[in-house]
Protein backbone atom coordinates (compact mmCIF):
# COMPACT_ATOMS: atom_id res chain seq x y z
CA UNK A 1 0.00 0.00 0.00
CA UNK A 2 1.10 3.26 -0.73
CA UNK A 3 1.85 5.28 2.04
CA UNK A 4 -0.13 8.58 0.54
CA UNK A 5 -3.46 6.12 -0.11
CA UNK A 6 -2.80 5.45 3.95
CA UNK A 7 -2.97 9.08 4.70
CA UNK A 8 -6.00 9.80 2.91
CA UNK A 9 -7.52 6.51 3.83
CA UNK A 10 -6.76 7.57 7.72
CA UNK A 11 -7.91 10.96 7.49
CA UNK A 12 -11.28 10.38 6.06
CA UNK A 13 -11.41 8.61 9.53
CA UNK A 14 -11.52 11.05 11.81
CA UNK A 15 -14.44 10.15 15.03
CA UNK A 16 -14.50 12.51 17.59
CA UNK A 17 -12.12 11.10 20.55
CA UNK A 18 -13.83 12.51 23.69
CA UNK A 19 -11.63 13.82 26.81
CA UNK A 20 -10.45 11.32 29.11
CA UNK A 21 -10.84 9.14 26.53
CA UNK A 22 -7.89 6.90 28.43
CA UNK A 23 -9.89 7.12 31.68
CA UNK A 24 -12.93 5.50 30.37
CA UNK A 25 -11.36 2.85 28.54
CA UNK A 26 -9.39 1.47 31.95
CA UNK A 27 -12.50 2.43 33.60
CA UNK A 28 -14.55 0.17 31.95
CA UNK A 29 -12.30 -2.45 32.07
CA UNK A 30 -11.71 -1.86 35.89
CA UNK A 31 -15.80 -1.50 35.98
CA UNK A 32 -16.68 -4.95 34.17
CA UNK A 33 -13.70 -6.70 35.97
CA UNK A 34 -14.70 -5.27 39.46
CA UNK A 35 -18.59 -6.49 39.04
CA UNK A 36 -17.62 -9.76 37.79
CA UNK A 37 -15.24 -10.37 41.26
CA UNK A 38 -18.34 -9.22 43.07
CA UNK A 39 -20.06 -11.49 41.71
CA UNK A 40 -17.58 -14.28 42.69
CA UNK A 41 -16.80 -13.15 46.00
CA UNK A 42 -20.45 -13.01 47.16
CA UNK A 43 -20.93 -16.77 45.85
CA UNK A 44 -18.09 -18.27 46.40
CA UNK A 45 -17.39 -16.85 50.29
CA UNK A 46 -19.90 -14.48 51.12
CA UNK A 47 -20.20 -11.60 52.97
CA UNK A 48 -18.85 -11.76 56.30
CA UNK A 49 -21.60 -12.26 58.90
CA UNK A 50 -20.87 -9.36 61.17
CA UNK A 51 -20.58 -6.89 58.73
CA UNK A 52 -22.57 -4.44 60.39
CA UNK A 53 -21.11 -5.00 63.58
CA UNK A 54 -17.37 -4.56 62.11
CA UNK A 55 -18.54 -1.47 60.38
CA UNK A 56 -18.42 0.11 63.89
CA UNK A 57 -14.49 -0.47 64.79
CA UNK A 58 -11.59 1.14 63.03
CA UNK A 59 -9.35 -1.85 61.67
CA UNK A 60 -12.77 -2.73 59.76
CA UNK A 61 -12.21 0.78 57.80
CA UNK A 62 -8.16 0.30 57.97
CA UNK A 63 -8.42 -1.96 55.84
CA UNK A 64 -10.45 -0.05 53.29
CA UNK A 65 -8.60 2.52 53.44
CA UNK A 66 -5.47 0.36 52.66
CA UNK A 67 -7.18 -1.17 49.66
CA UNK A 68 -8.77 2.62 48.23
CA UNK A 69 -5.84 3.90 48.71
CA UNK A 70 -3.31 1.98 46.94
CA UNK A 71 -6.43 1.47 44.01
CA UNK A 72 -6.66 5.55 43.77
CA UNK A 73 -2.57 5.93 43.13
CA UNK A 74 -2.38 2.88 40.92
CA UNK A 75 -4.95 3.93 38.87
CA UNK A 76 -3.42 7.56 38.54
CA UNK A 77 -0.47 5.60 37.66
CA UNK A 78 -1.61 3.23 34.72
CA UNK A 79 -3.48 6.21 33.18
CA UNK A 80 0.19 7.89 32.92
CA UNK A 81 1.49 4.69 31.80
CA UNK A 82 -1.22 3.72 29.06
CA UNK A 83 -0.11 6.95 27.13
CA UNK A 84 3.55 6.28 24.75
CA UNK A 85 5.10 9.28 26.67
CA UNK A 86 3.76 8.18 30.28
CA UNK A 87 5.82 8.86 32.91
CA UNK A 88 4.59 7.88 36.73
CA UNK A 89 5.92 11.40 38.38
CA UNK A 90 4.87 11.78 41.36
CA UNK A 91 2.66 8.92 41.59
CA UNK A 92 5.11 6.24 41.49
CA UNK A 93 7.12 6.78 44.37
CA UNK A 94 4.11 7.59 46.39
CA UNK A 95 2.17 4.07 45.36
CA UNK A 96 4.52 2.74 48.50
CA UNK A 97 2.79 5.68 51.11
CA UNK A 98 0.44 3.51 52.02
CA UNK A 99 2.33 0.44 52.67
CA UNK A 100 4.82 2.38 54.92
CA UNK A 101 1.59 3.58 56.76
CA UNK A 102 0.49 0.10 57.46
CA UNK A 103 3.97 -1.37 58.32
CA UNK A 104 4.23 1.53 61.18
CA UNK A 105 0.65 0.43 62.26
CA UNK A 106 1.74 -3.38 62.38
CA UNK A 107 4.55 -2.55 63.83
CA UNK A 108 3.22 -0.11 66.55
CA UNK A 109 0.75 -2.85 67.50
CA UNK A 110 3.07 -5.94 67.42
CA UNK A 111 5.34 -3.73 69.85
CA UNK A 112 2.97 -3.14 71.84
CA UNK A 113 1.47 -6.69 72.11
CA UNK A 114 2.87 -9.24 74.37
CA UNK A 115 4.96 -11.87 73.31
CA UNK A 116 2.57 -14.83 72.84
CA UNK A 117 -0.16 -12.87 70.93
CA UNK A 118 2.62 -11.67 68.06
CA UNK A 119 2.43 -15.25 66.17
CA UNK A 120 -1.22 -14.64 66.58
CA UNK A 121 -1.29 -10.65 65.30
CA UNK A 122 0.23 -11.96 61.70
CA UNK A 123 -1.26 -15.20 60.92
CA UNK A 124 -4.33 -14.35 62.22
CA UNK A 125 -6.99 -17.27 61.05
CA UNK A 126 -6.93 -17.33 57.71
CA UNK A 127 -3.14 -16.67 56.41
CA UNK A 128 -3.11 -19.80 54.28
CA UNK A 129 -5.53 -18.50 52.05
CA UNK A 130 -5.95 -15.20 52.34
CA UNK A 131 -3.66 -13.82 49.48
CA UNK A 132 -4.79 -17.02 47.34
CA UNK A 133 -8.41 -15.40 47.71
CA UNK A 134 -7.28 -11.88 47.07
CA UNK A 135 -5.43 -12.92 43.73
CA UNK A 136 -8.42 -15.21 42.78
CA UNK A 137 -10.52 -12.33 42.96
CA UNK A 138 -8.53 -9.71 41.31
CA UNK A 139 -8.43 -12.03 38.63
CA UNK A 140 -11.29 -10.65 36.48
CA UNK A 141 -10.18 -7.24 37.39
CA UNK A 142 -6.80 -7.83 36.15
CA UNK A 143 -8.47 -9.32 32.41
CA UNK A 144 -10.57 -6.40 32.45
CA UNK A 145 -7.66 -4.01 32.86
CA UNK A 146 -5.42 -5.89 30.63
CA UNK A 147 -8.36 -6.33 27.88
CA UNK A 148 -8.48 -1.71 28.17
CA UNK A 149 -4.78 -1.52 27.56
CA UNK A 150 -4.26 -3.37 24.87
CA UNK A 151 -6.44 -1.01 23.07
CA UNK A 152 -3.80 1.95 24.54
CA UNK A 153 -0.45 2.59 24.41
CA UNK A 154 1.79 2.02 26.78
CA UNK A 155 5.60 1.68 25.72
CA UNK A 156 6.89 0.51 29.03
CA UNK A 157 4.96 -3.00 29.17
CA UNK A 158 6.08 -4.23 32.10
CA UNK A 159 6.08 -1.43 33.99
CA UNK A 160 2.85 -1.24 32.69
CA UNK A 161 1.65 -4.54 33.48
CA UNK A 162 3.22 -4.48 37.26
CA UNK A 163 0.99 -1.56 38.03
CA UNK A 164 -2.09 -2.85 36.10
CA UNK A 165 -1.30 -6.13 38.65
CA UNK A 166 -0.86 -3.46 41.62
CA UNK A 167 -4.42 -2.16 40.90
CA UNK A 168 -6.20 -5.15 40.51
CA UNK A 169 -5.05 -6.99 43.51
CA UNK A 170 -5.94 -3.49 45.26
CA UNK A 171 -9.40 -3.56 43.88
CA UNK A 172 -9.55 -7.05 44.70
CA UNK A 173 -8.25 -6.88 47.92
CA UNK A 174 -11.40 -4.13 49.09
CA UNK A 175 -14.21 -6.82 47.51
CA UNK A 176 -12.52 -9.58 49.54
CA UNK A 177 -12.04 -6.91 52.36
CA UNK A 178 -16.11 -7.86 53.22
CA UNK A 179 -15.29 -11.45 53.48
CA UNK A 180 -12.23 -11.32 55.42
CA UNK A 181 -12.75 -10.79 59.61
CA UNK A 182 -9.07 -10.56 60.30
CA UNK A 183 -8.71 -7.21 62.17
CA UNK A 184 -5.13 -7.19 62.81
CA UNK A 185 -3.02 -4.40 61.33
CA UNK A 186 0.24 -7.11 61.30
CA UNK A 187 -1.99 -9.35 59.34
CA UNK A 188 -3.58 -6.96 56.78
CA UNK A 189 0.20 -5.23 56.18
CA UNK A 190 1.39 -8.45 55.40
CA UNK A 191 -1.11 -10.67 53.81
CA UNK A 192 -3.31 -8.15 52.03
CA UNK A 193 0.32 -6.74 50.63
CA UNK A 194 1.38 -10.07 49.65
CA UNK A 195 -1.90 -10.67 47.48
CA UNK A 196 -1.32 -7.69 45.79
CA UNK A 197 2.35 -7.61 45.63
CA UNK A 198 1.41 -11.05 43.89
CA UNK A 199 -0.62 -9.87 40.93
CA UNK A 200 1.41 -7.08 40.57
CA UNK A 201 4.22 -9.79 40.02
CA UNK A 202 1.90 -11.66 37.73
CA UNK A 203 1.68 -8.58 35.57
CA UNK A 204 4.91 -7.42 35.08
CA UNK A 205 5.53 -11.03 34.56
CA UNK A 206 2.91 -11.12 31.34
CA UNK A 207 3.29 -7.25 30.52
CA UNK A 208 5.77 -7.66 28.00
CA UNK A 209 3.83 -10.43 26.04
CA UNK A 210 0.41 -9.41 26.29
CA UNK A 211 0.36 -5.56 25.90
CA UNK A 212 2.72 -5.64 22.49
CA UNK A 213 1.12 -3.10 20.01
CA UNK B 1 -4.03 17.09 16.88
CA UNK B 2 -6.48 18.80 18.87
CA UNK B 3 -8.36 19.94 16.08
CA UNK B 4 -7.85 16.39 14.77
CA UNK B 5 -9.94 14.59 17.94
CA UNK B 6 -12.90 16.88 17.74
CA UNK B 7 -12.91 15.70 14.27
CA UNK B 8 -11.28 18.02 11.96
CA UNK B 9 -11.19 16.48 8.63
CA UNK B 10 -8.51 18.81 7.18
CA UNK B 11 -6.70 19.38 10.04
CA UNK B 12 -5.83 16.09 10.66
CA UNK B 13 -4.74 15.28 6.76
CA UNK B 14 -2.79 18.29 6.99
CA UNK B 15 -0.90 16.70 10.49
CA UNK B 16 -0.39 13.18 8.79
CA UNK B 17 1.51 14.71 5.67
CA UNK B 18 3.68 16.80 7.46
CA UNK B 19 4.24 13.95 10.20
CA UNK B 20 4.97 11.45 6.78
CA UNK B 21 7.84 13.33 6.33
CA UNK B 22 9.28 13.72 10.02
CA UNK B 23 8.73 10.12 10.36
CA UNK B 24 10.49 9.05 7.18
CA UNK B 25 13.22 10.84 7.70
CA UNK B 26 13.95 9.38 11.31
CA UNK B 27 13.34 5.93 10.29
CA UNK B 28 15.59 6.01 7.51
CA UNK B 29 18.13 7.77 9.70
CA UNK B 30 18.12 5.22 12.57
CA UNK B 31 17.96 2.36 9.69
CA UNK B 32 20.16 3.82 7.15
CA UNK B 33 19.27 4.90 3.66
CA UNK B 34 19.70 0.88 2.55
CA UNK B 35 16.74 -0.35 4.11
CA UNK B 36 14.47 2.30 2.97
CA UNK B 37 11.95 -0.15 2.62
CA UNK B 38 11.97 -0.71 5.89
CA UNK B 39 11.42 2.42 6.87
CA UNK B 40 8.33 2.63 4.57
CA UNK B 41 7.24 -0.29 6.76
CA UNK B 42 7.69 1.50 9.90
CA UNK B 43 6.34 4.68 8.54
CA UNK B 44 2.85 2.99 7.43
CA UNK B 45 3.04 0.86 11.14
CA UNK B 46 3.49 4.26 12.77
CA UNK B 47 1.14 6.32 11.29
CA UNK B 48 -1.53 3.51 11.61
CA UNK B 49 -0.67 3.03 15.58
CA UNK B 50 -0.71 6.83 16.27
CA UNK B 51 -4.26 6.33 14.47
CA UNK B 52 -5.95 4.03 16.25
CA UNK B 53 -4.26 5.31 19.24
CA UNK B 54 -5.20 8.40 19.06
CA UNK B 55 -6.80 8.59 22.40
CA UNK B 56 -4.04 8.63 24.03
CA UNK B 57 -2.30 11.99 23.53
CA UNK B 58 -2.64 13.76 26.55
CA UNK B 59 -3.66 17.59 25.03
CA UNK B 60 -2.33 18.97 27.74
CA UNK B 61 1.53 17.68 26.42
CA UNK B 62 3.73 18.81 23.56
CA UNK B 63 2.26 16.66 20.69
CA UNK B 64 6.32 16.15 19.81
CA UNK B 65 6.57 14.07 22.97
CA UNK B 66 3.55 11.93 21.94
CA UNK B 67 4.25 11.24 18.40
CA UNK B 68 8.13 10.82 19.03
CA UNK B 69 7.32 8.33 21.91
CA UNK B 70 5.04 6.28 18.95
CA UNK B 71 7.74 6.28 16.70
CA UNK B 72 10.45 5.66 18.89
CA UNK B 73 8.17 2.37 20.57
CA UNK B 74 7.91 1.07 17.10
CA UNK B 75 11.53 1.43 16.18
CA UNK B 76 12.72 -1.01 19.44
CA UNK B 77 9.73 -3.14 18.53
CA UNK B 78 11.35 -3.42 15.35
CA UNK B 79 14.73 -3.71 16.20
CA UNK B 80 13.49 -6.70 18.47
CA UNK B 81 11.29 -8.14 16.27
CA UNK B 82 14.05 -8.65 13.62
CA UNK B 83 17.05 -9.15 16.19
CA UNK B 84 19.33 -6.63 14.58
CA UNK B 85 21.43 -4.91 17.09
CA UNK B 86 21.61 -1.09 15.90
CA UNK B 87 24.63 0.67 15.15
CA UNK B 88 23.19 3.61 17.85
CA UNK B 89 23.21 2.72 21.09
CA UNK B 90 19.30 2.06 21.85
CA UNK B 91 20.44 1.44 25.99
CA UNK B 92 20.93 5.26 25.84
CA UNK B 93 17.36 6.92 25.71
CA UNK B 94 18.88 10.23 25.97
CA UNK B 95 21.80 9.44 22.98
CA UNK B 96 18.38 8.54 20.56
CA UNK B 97 16.25 11.75 21.27
CA UNK B 98 19.74 14.01 20.80
CA UNK B 99 20.91 12.62 17.32
CA UNK B 100 17.04 13.04 15.63
CA UNK B 101 17.35 15.83 13.72
CA UNK B 102 13.47 15.48 12.81
CA UNK B 103 13.40 15.68 16.27
CA UNK B 104 15.27 18.56 16.85
CA UNK B 105 12.85 20.23 14.24
CA UNK B 106 9.82 19.18 15.82
CA UNK B 107 11.34 20.49 19.15
CA UNK B 108 11.90 23.42 17.50
CA UNK B 109 8.76 24.10 16.10
CA UNK B 110 6.95 23.42 20.02
CA UNK B 111 9.69 26.28 21.36
CA UNK B 112 8.95 28.85 18.99
CA UNK B 113 5.60 28.46 19.34
CA UNK B 114 5.83 28.75 22.63
CA UNK B 115 8.35 31.70 23.02
CA UNK B 116 5.63 33.84 20.57
CA UNK B 117 3.53 34.09 24.07
CA UNK B 118 6.04 36.04 25.73
CA UNK B 119 6.99 39.57 25.33
CA UNK B 120 9.46 40.93 22.31
CA UNK B 121 12.24 41.67 25.16
CA UNK B 122 12.15 38.56 27.04
CA UNK B 123 11.80 36.67 24.58
CA UNK B 124 15.19 37.41 22.95
CA UNK B 125 16.92 37.30 26.46
CA UNK B 126 15.60 33.85 26.92
CA UNK B 127 16.72 32.77 23.16
CA UNK B 128 20.23 34.63 23.93
CA UNK B 129 20.73 32.76 27.38
CA UNK B 130 18.93 29.35 27.15
CA UNK B 131 19.21 28.28 23.56
CA UNK B 132 22.14 30.23 22.12
CA UNK B 133 23.92 30.00 25.36
CA UNK B 134 25.31 33.51 25.81
CA UNK B 135 26.80 33.85 29.77
CA UNK B 136 24.87 36.15 31.78
CA UNK B 137 27.15 38.53 31.37
CA UNK B 138 27.63 38.87 27.43
CA UNK B 139 23.51 38.75 27.35
CA UNK B 140 23.94 41.42 29.68
CA UNK B 141 26.22 43.27 27.59
CA UNK B 142 24.50 42.49 24.45
CA UNK B 143 20.61 43.56 25.28
CA UNK B 144 22.20 46.48 27.41
CA UNK B 145 21.04 45.96 31.18
CA UNK B 146 22.52 44.38 34.09
CA UNK B 147 23.17 40.78 34.93
CA UNK B 148 20.93 40.98 37.32
CA UNK B 149 17.85 42.02 35.08
CA UNK B 150 19.04 39.15 32.82
CA UNK B 151 18.47 36.38 35.54
CA UNK B 152 15.80 37.81 37.22
CA UNK B 153 13.83 38.23 33.55
CA UNK B 154 15.10 34.46 32.03
CA UNK B 155 13.76 32.95 35.33
CA UNK B 156 10.25 34.71 35.19
CA UNK B 157 10.19 34.08 31.77
CA UNK B 158 10.73 29.96 32.09
CA UNK B 159 8.46 29.92 35.07
CA UNK B 160 5.67 32.06 32.72
CA UNK B 161 6.34 29.01 30.12
CA UNK B 162 6.11 26.40 32.87
CA UNK B 163 2.48 27.53 33.67
CA UNK B 164 1.64 28.05 29.95
CA UNK B 165 2.62 24.82 28.96
CA UNK B 166 0.18 23.64 31.68
CA UNK B 167 -2.87 25.28 30.43
CA UNK B 168 -3.47 22.96 27.40
CA UNK B 169 -2.25 24.31 24.31
CA UNK B 170 -0.82 22.72 20.66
Amino acid sequence: MKTDDLISALAGDVAVVPRHAVGRTLGLGLGLGAAVAVAIMVLWLGVRADLMDAMHTGPFWMKFAYALSVAILGFGLIDRLARPDGEGGLFGPMILAPLAVMTVLAVYQLAGAPDELRMKLMLGASYQVCARNIVIISAPIFLGLFWALRSLAPSRLTLAGAVAGVLAGAVGTFIYAFHCNESAMPFVAIWYTLGIAAVGALGALLGRATLRW
Amino acid sequence: MVQSLAGDRTAYSTLLRRLNGHLRAYYLRRLGSGRAADAEDLLQETLIAMHARRSTYDTSRPFTAWIHAIARYKLIDHFRRTKRRAEDSLDDPAQLFAQSDANAVEAQIDIDRLLQRLPEKTRRLVRDVKIRGLSTTEAAKRNEISESAVKVGVHRAIKSLGDKIGDGQS
